[in-house]
């Protein structure tokens, strides 16, 4: 495979519009180093934890600047449970389903959850304010019934306390943007 | 000589080269393990988990396609357990499988169905969840349909390993895996080709052609109508298999008695385009060797690879030759020539194309290949399996047939149009043509061997008078790539190159008939049968040089001028363009 194309310099101006200069110079990188193919994974984190999620114009631009077949890296995008193909919300809740946080009652504060943004695990509310996500334990079962909003953890969450909390980011997302 | 390696199989010893596999080591004692995601080309899946096999001392069952044979093994293939256990993963497969074999165009020809028979089930035990994907048919050469998909992915490394192009791969995870290309784009939207590889190696209904039939049927059905079909090359050396007869059977005269009893008005061959091809594109040749364009000339007649050509090498666009294929040049004259000839209403003529390839179907829709009505040229094509179809449809015996003769003046042709039907042969049919332009003299040979690239690629040195041309062949994408590379590399290295997309060229097509039972599908063996049908017709004729054909003089004295002139350049060239998405080569 040659690392090389006809339209290479498209191919850079593309990645750097789509993916941004800090992790075009992360793939150059990555392509100078020995195996470029096996830092895919490495890589694709990166444009997530930028980016909150890898669109398939991101994916495609990763795919010309690696010289890897798009089909190849949307197919390891989409095989593993950490990467998010869509869009996520401005604050990230992920409520522990780990067994101490589920006998504590971790599903009555996730229903709860879903029915006040009226969504499931794994979706974003239509106001683009939350995503939802159940996870297994975070090591922290002393203050189960436990969930995170991005770096906050809320410990011994009831399911009245659930719109209090997001409340609290509500009003936060409404500050960043007034309108 | 390998270290050789003593087993037992089924309590019969034996000894084996090291490195042999229990599935390999098993058929040399003529034990056929079953299996479905194996196929001998591509790389190992051990996915299905159809060929396992006891092995005395192991606690769990081995997949003979991946397990290399040991000192002193022990191999069970047919105990009752291994029977069993076998038999359940089939069922399992089915378990999630559409139960609509009645209605499936595989069936009959099913690898899943014949396994499933084959393993003695005989009733469905378990009702699954099934898979609910929608149908894509947004290509006009390849449908996919992901519920019929069992995920052996061998699409996946046909694409990858054999075509090069990569397009396919299983996406997501677990029940909710799917092939597709990237993003499950449409297959128009995606560096699909459209070989049609991935329908051949299915081993179900999951890759399909786009069926152009009841367009065809509805065609023959209207009185107003003049409908003219054309076989390609390589149908005469395959469709006799789809009536029983051997494989590497030439069957030119049953199929025209077959088509003309389908209601056919007139029954063209496109070998009479590949001579008319080989006239323009040696012309063209000689003019590059003098400056005019770029060398190497690479040939253009396979449309799959052209779509490489612009998805993947768009650099190399200048060195494709701009001679139509044979089926286009063809349309093209039935359309203008024929008509005119016949007094026809162009517009009441239905172009029908019988192909071994999906890719044309692709081909006839490209806008380039419209009158200037805005109407194709060619107005169907059908693949050989379609045309097999027809044929059975319509209860015609085609074995039985007395031997029928194409129509003039579209029906004429040379053995050097017969054999484009296999890898090397537009090269020599080119070789055969260029070197009495070149010396003015007949040619020494008609027979270029050396060209012949059953292996996939080669490269030689031709003496053509003073000149010695340096010759590229490949088949296969896989095999190309390393052609153009060296092109991209060395730009004066080659003088002419031919590329057909598919293995041993379009023999081995991605529209000819699915492998009778037991034989796999891109046999090197079945392919060497073809071709070997295509050379002896050649070798049969009398007339088997493309410029001695007096319908393609005709056809230069009275309507075209001469090879290269202005209305050839207006009715037999075409041009291409570089296309989104780019794929990585």
């Amino acid at each position: 495979m040659s690392t090389t194309t006809d339209n290479w310099e498209e191919v850079r101006a593309t990645a750097r519009r789509v993916l941004g200069d800090e992790i075009v110079a992360c793939i150059d990188e990555c392509n100078r180093g020995g195996e470029p193919h096996s830092r895919l994974i490495g890589v694709l984190h990166r444009i997530q934890s930028r980016h909150g999620y890898l669109a398939p114009a991101h994916l495609d631009a990763v795919a010309q600047l690696m010289q890897i077949p798009a089909a190849k890296v949307a197919g390891v995008a989409s095989f593993y449970h950490f990467f998010r193909l869509e869009p996520r919300g401005r604050f990230m809740i992920n409520v522990c389903l780990g067994t101490a946080c589920y006998v504590k009652g971790a599903d009555r504060v996730a229903q709860k959850l879903m029915d006040e943004l009226g969504i499931q695990f794994g979706e974003t509310s239509t106001d683009g304010v939350f995503t939802l996500e159940g996870c297994r334990c975070i090591g922290t079962c002393g203050l189960a019934p436990v969930l995170t909003v991005d770096d906050d953890v809320h410990a011994r969450v009831t399911p009245d306390q659930v719109p209090i909390i997001l409340e609290q980011y509500l009003r936060k997302a409404r500050q960043e943007s007034p309108e | 000589m390998k270290k050789q390696i003593n087993l037992t199989i089924d309590e019969t010893p034996l000894s084996v080269d090291e490195g042999t596999t229990i599935m390999e080591a098993a058929e040399t004692l003529g034990i056929y393990i079953p299996r479905l995601c194996y196929h001998p080309d591509l790389s190992l899946a051990g996915s299905c988990r159809v060929c396992i096999v006891e092995v005395k001392g192991m606690g769990y069952y081995m997949t003979a396609c991946s397990v290399a044979v040991w000192e002193g093994m022990e191999v069970q293939t047919n105990s009752p357990a291994i029977r069993r256990a076998r038999r359940d993963i089939v069922e399992l497969l089915l378990d999630n499988h559409p139960k609509d074999c009645q209605t499936c165009e595989r069936d009959g020809n099913c690898e899943l169905q014949n396994l499933a028979y084959s393993m003695g089930v005989r009733e469905r035990l378990f009702e699954g969840e099934r898979k609910q994907f929608p149908i894509e048919d947004s290509s006009h050469s390849v449908v996919r349909n992901a519920e019929k998909c069992i995920l052996c992915g061998r699409c996946v490394r046909v694409c990858a390993e054999i075509q090069g192009v990569y397009n396919l791969s299983q996406h997501g995870r677990g029940f909710h895996t799917v092939v597709g290309p990237a993003h499950l784009a449409d297959m128009d939207d995606s560096v699909c080709i459209q070989c049609g590889q991935c329908i051949n190696v299915c081993p179900t209904a999951a890759f399909l052609e786009k069926s152009s039939t009841e367009d065809v049927w509805k065609a023959l059905a209207d009185p107003e109508l003049h409908v003219v079909v054309q076989t390609a090359p390589s149908i005469r050396a395959a469709i006799g298999e789809g009536f029983g007869m051997a494989p590497g059977t030439p069957a030119t005269g049953k199929m025209i008695a077959a088509l003309r009893l389908l209601g056919f008005d007139a029954v063209f061959d496109t070998d009479f385009g590949a001579d008319l091809t080989i006239v323009e594109e040696a012309h063209e040749f000689l003019t590059r060797l003098d400056g005019a364009a770029p060398l190497p000339m690479i040939t253009s007649c396979s449309p799959g690879w052209i779509n490489f050509l612009e998805k993947f090498y768009p650099e190399l666009i200048p060195h494709a030759s701009t001679c139509k294929s044979p089926m286009s040049m063809l349309s093209t004259l039935a359309k203008t020539y024929y008509a005119e000839k016949q007094g026809i209403d162009p517009a009441k003529i239905y172009m029908v194309a019988v192909m071994p390839c999906v890719a044309k179907k692709h081909e006839s829709r490209r806008p380039e290949h419209d009158m200037p009505n805005g109407m194709p040229y060619t107005d169907a094509v059908l693949t050989t399996r379609e045309l097999i179809w027809m044929i059975q449809c319509y209860g015609i015996n085609m074995s039985t047939l007395p031997d029928g003769e194409f129509d003039a003046p579209l029906g004429l042709a040379s053995g050097a149009g017969d054999i484009f039907g296999t890898t090397g042969g537009v090269m020599e049919a080119t070789l055969r043509a260029a070197s009495e332009l070149v010396t003015g003299k007949p040619a020494d040979r008609l027979e270029f061997t050396e060209v012949r690239a059953v292996e996939g690629l080669r490269e030689t040195f031709v003496a053509i008078g003073e000149r010695n041309i340096h010759v590229g062949v490949a088949n296969g994408l896989t095999n190309a790539k390393v052609l153009l590379d060296k092109v991209i590399a060395h730009p004066d290295a080659f003088h002419v190159i031919e590329v057909m997309a598919c293995p041993g060229g379009c023999i081995g097509g991605g529209g000819q008939p699915y492998p009778p039972r037991g034989v796999k599908v891109l046999d090197p063996e079945l392919l060497r049968k073809r071709a070997s049908a295509l050379y002896a017709i050649d070798r049969g004729k009398k007339l088997r040089k493309s410029y001695e054909n007096p319908a393609v003089e005709e056809v230069y004295s009275a309507f075209l001028g001469g090879p290269g002139s202005q209305r050839a350049h207006e009715l037999l060239h075409t041009h291409y363009h570089a296309r989104l998405p780019r794929g990585v080569r």
